[in-house]
């Protein structure tokens, strides 16, 4: 059974110092932007990686990228650690506190402060939602491409911090690809601007390195985005198999033939039967594995793509399809999909993985994780992003049975490890976090990992932003 | 005297650079050196990707490549030909500007983030790149990404890579994402349209739903250098679609319609589109046999044409347009003008410059790349430190 993942150890110098420190932090911030009050602090004790908690010294939650920088400036002085947090919806634990650290939320950073659409870009501050950057440009034909399942709640801010990906990536990218410029606070309270309107900057790349940092470079506080105009049309059509083999092989047929849907998004069958139930979306419920494949464009174009898909699918078995007849219908098909996670939560505990995995491996590793995880006596339900290899178990378990829980952990990792050891890697677009950092070792050499942290150590010399986070807490280069 | 040093394995390459570190002797790195600036070449050693060549492993389902850094572009682009597929982000090639021989490499292109006209919709070099092996400046041998397209497993270090032209560390192996090749594509020609109305037609156009793949503005300086002169006269904006053939004919049509209100429209076939966006990807009307100063200038759009005004009052200077206007290649008459280029730069809203092509003696006297402000240059600094702490690996290329 694996222990529970350690944080790092609280430093007694800061938590002795905790009065003053809130009082300083106080001075810094206008009022109404400190928690300090116990109650006031638990809901900022985890995130959505609900297995680990710890409440934090303190929460600042800054109005502007300056109080931004004397927070830090005044935490880096005192060698008190600093965990940012937009919406608390990260699945690998990233946002969860130290107890001797304070969090910088970046809630109330929530204003839109440029929509440019001659040059197609958005400037907003840290903590606007992913989904309120689509919608305020959606009148005039625009969106904001990446669309995490949580982009009702989740932050551009976080999704920087962990290059968010989500359903429709497979044709426009991640965040790092849609992301043209940001401001920055380092450690030490110094405001830089990376990048801007311009389609690349000069020197090095820093905003490539930055985005998906994990907020241990820096706290990210206004950031540039590309917006894109919106398709003309979008259809999602459902592909039902009697096994995932066959789904699998459909998927790895339909990229190579060249063609590229807007997204791929497959489902088992315990995973088809949880999302119906919930959002009654239409999904058949007589097969094994379904597709969701959406084209996008005029219906001309749209046609031609579904006939070439259509026929791959009929070659691998394909034993229902249904194409959406309206965009009520289409609406359906995703709220079933990107409510998965939620619906899944009102009928067992879950911990979910995000593993990927080059496309020929999809059906094995499938195969493997139901075996890892029938072994153990669990429950999976499998989601995710079929068209570039991102897998989503979810491993089904109850949270109030420790051994349930340590049973549920040990899958996770086996499946992770399962998952670079069939040429992925740990995590697609959830970050590494608290929840995969002790098997970073499985996939990376300790040479390699000492050369990823002494370009964190460029950044963020002691080691204050979210320390416990991403690295291993053994072998660590000193400051 | 300068050596050239080609090791023919990742270990031979880490030897040699352990031992240069050792002694603090500095390394120009090198893939097929055609992306070198004249007048550049201090009298160091040269490390050199050419021995370290080959495609290890392409699957054409997966739509990702791994090869060895020093692998010539032409036979990767090959192999790619043969399964229709390609780079998306279409690599420029500086040869014909920059009178070089030899062939590029994978490495120089990703070292150099060497990328063309799709670069707006379908991202840079960078944005390809997958993994990366490497050999740091300690002569460790290092390996970071992977090979697959979703990946956020620890720092990126394969972006920072991408772009640093050989200041960090020695490229041995990359893996990269690829796109099928369009079943077909077309150009639009909107003719007799300035450079503020041009910008304001490309802006419209990647307004629309139709998926524009490349839009450039040709000046009537350049327009006649294309093409063969192909293209009608006065200046031209070209805007390329791309896809399968019954979506690009509908598309066509109602981008047409829409360009009709700012000047006479026309359109060329796929034939003469690869041509013309070859073309545009290799600064064809600068490849003038002459040693003029050639600045690469990147800003907002809508600031290209801006920036060219207020040069035109103050130089000499031919420019044209890619990227929607924001991609802005300037040649100079006679005085690369850094100063007033940068200041303009600032002044409409930031951006940078980079100087491409000039004689040894204007390279020597001219910051080629944009100075950084402080705290960012500071920065870069402690990062080139922590990936080669004795400084060995100078840049000896551009682009």
């Amino acid at each position: 059974m694996p222990d529970k993942i350690a944080f790092l150890p609280p430093k007694k110098s800061v938590l002795d110092r905790r009065d003053i420190i809130v009082s300083d932090l106080a001075d810094l911030l206008p009022k109404g932007c400190l928690v300090s009050e116990p109650r006031g602090l638990v809901p900022f004790e985890t995130d959505a990686f609900i297995a680990y908690r710890n409440v934090p010294l303190a929460v600042a939650l800054p109005e502007t990228t300056a109080q931004v920088a004397a927070v830090l400036k005044y935490c880096s002085r005192y060698g008190i650690p600093v965990v940012p947090r937009g919406a608390g919806t990260s699945l690998s634990g990233g946002a969860i506190p130290q107890s001797d650290a304070v969090v910088i939320g970046l809630s109330k950073l929530s204003h839109i402060l440029d929509v440019d659409y001659a040059n197609r870009t958005a400037t907003v501050q840290a903590g606007v939602t992913n989904l309120n950057i689509s919608e305020a440009v959606s009148a005039d034909g625009y969106f904001y491409a990446p669309d995490p399942s949580s982009q009702l709640a989740c932050t551009i801010g976080g999704n920087i911090g962990m290059n968010s990906g989500g359903a429709h990536c497979l044709k426009y990218g991640v965040t790092t690809n849609n992301l043209l410029g940001v401001k920055l606070v380092l450690f030490d309270g110094t405001i830089i601007d990376l990048g801007g309107k311009a389609l690349d900057a000069p020197g090095l790349d820093l905003l490539g390195l930055v985005c998906g940092s994990e907020g241990q470079l820096g706290i990210v506080t206004e950031a540039t985005v590309r917006l894109i105009a919106k398709p003309e049309g979008a259809r999602p059509v459902l592909f039902g198999f009697q096994s995932s083999e066959e789904a699998g092989t459909c998927v790895a047929e339909i990229i190579g033939t060249g063609i590229i849907p807007v997204a791929i998004e497959f489902m088992d069958r315990p995973a088809i039967e949880i999302c119906e139930a919930f959002a009654h979306a239409g999904y058949p419920m007589d097969v094994e594995a379904l597709l969701i494949v959406e084209v996008e464009g005029s219906e001309a174009e749209m046609d031609a793509m579904l006939a070439s898909i259509i026929a791959i699918a009929r070659r691998h078995g394909v034993s229902t399809i249904k194409e959406s007849q309206s965009a009520t219908e289409a609406a359906l098909i995703w709220k079933g999909r990107k409510s998965a996670f939620g619906a899944t939560g009102r009928i067992a505990d879950y911990i979910c993985m995000d593993g990927t995995v080059p496309l020929s491996q999809l059906p094995y590793v499938l195969k493997k994780t139901g075996e890892i995880v029938a072994r153990l006596g669990l429950r999976v339900a499998n989601v995710f992003h079929a068209g570039d290899g991102n897998m989503h178990p979810l491993i089904l378990y109850n949270i109030n049975d420790p051994e349930d829980a340590a049973r549920a952990e040990e899958a996770g990792n086996e499946i992770l490890k399962l998952c670079v050891d069939a040429g992925g890697c740990l995590t697609g677009e959830h970050g590494v976090g608290i929840e995969k950092r002790d098997l970073m070792l499985h996939q990376f050499a300790h040479v390699d990992l000492d050369q990823q942290m002494t370009v964190r150590a460029a950044f963020d010399p002691h080691w204050i932003m979210n320390p416990s986070k991403v690295f291993p807490l053994e072998g660590r280069p000193a400051a | 005297m300068s050596d050239l040093h080609e090791p023919v394995s990742e270990d031979a390459a880490a030897r040699i650079i352990h031992t240069a570190a050792t002694v603090g002797a500095p390394l120009v790195i090198r893939g097929g050196g055609t992306r070198s600036l004249a007048g550049n070449g201090e009298a160091h050693d040269v490390l050199s990707s050419a021995l370290l060549s080959g495609i290890e492993s392409y699957n054409p389902a997966e739509m990702t490549m791994t090869a060895k850094a020093g692998t010539p572009l032409a036979e990767i682009e090959a192999a790619l030909a043969e399964k229709r597929q390609m780079l998306a982000f279409e690599p420029l090639d500086l040869r014909p500007v920059l009178g070089t021989t030899g062939n590029p490499t994978i490495g120089g292109v990703f070292a150099t983030n060497a990328s063309g006209p799709r670069r707006f919709v379908a991202g840079a070099a960078r944005d390809s790149l997958l993994g990366v092996r490497f050999v740091n400046g300690s002569g460790e041998v290092i390996k970071a990404g992977g090979r697959v397209m979703k990946n956020v497993t620890g720092l990126d270090l394969a972006k920072v890579l991408s772009g640093s032209r050989g200041t960090l560390a020695f490229l041995t192996e990359v893996t990269f994402r690829l796109l099928p090749v369009p079943e077909t594509s077309t150009t639009i020609v909107i003719s007799g349209v300035d450079d503020a109305q041009a910008t304001a037609a490309m802006a419209t156009a990647l307004s629309m739903s139709v998926e524009v793949s490349g839009a450039a503005h040709l000046p009537e300086t350049v327009r006649g250098r294309f093409v063969g002169g192909g293209l009608p006269a006065e200046p031209a904006t070209v805007l390329r679609l791309e896809g399968l053939s019954a979506s690009v004919t509908v598309r066509a049509e109602k981008l047409r319609a829409a360009m009709a209100s700012f000047g006479t429209v026309s359109m060329l076939d796929r034939q003469a589109t690869d041509i013309l966006w070859r073309e545009v990807r290799d600064i064809h009307p600068y490849a003038d046999q002459t040693l003029r100063p050639l600045w690469r200038v990147s800003v907002a759009p809508t600031a290209g044409h801006q920036l060219v005004a207020a040069l035109r009052l103050e130089t000499g200077v031919d420019a044209f347009y890619d990227w929607q206007g924001g991609l802005v290649w300037l040649r100079m008459e006679a005085d690369p003008e850094a100063g007033l280029l940068r200041h303009f730069i600032k002044a409409l809203g930031g951006g940078h410059a980079t100087l491409v092509r000039a004689t040894p003696e204007v390279v020597a006297t001219t910051p080629v790349l944009e100075p950084q402000p402080e705290a960012i240059a500071a920065l870069s600094a402690r990062i080139k430190l922590k990936f080669d702490p004795k400084g060995i690996f100078r840049s000896g290329v551009m682009g």
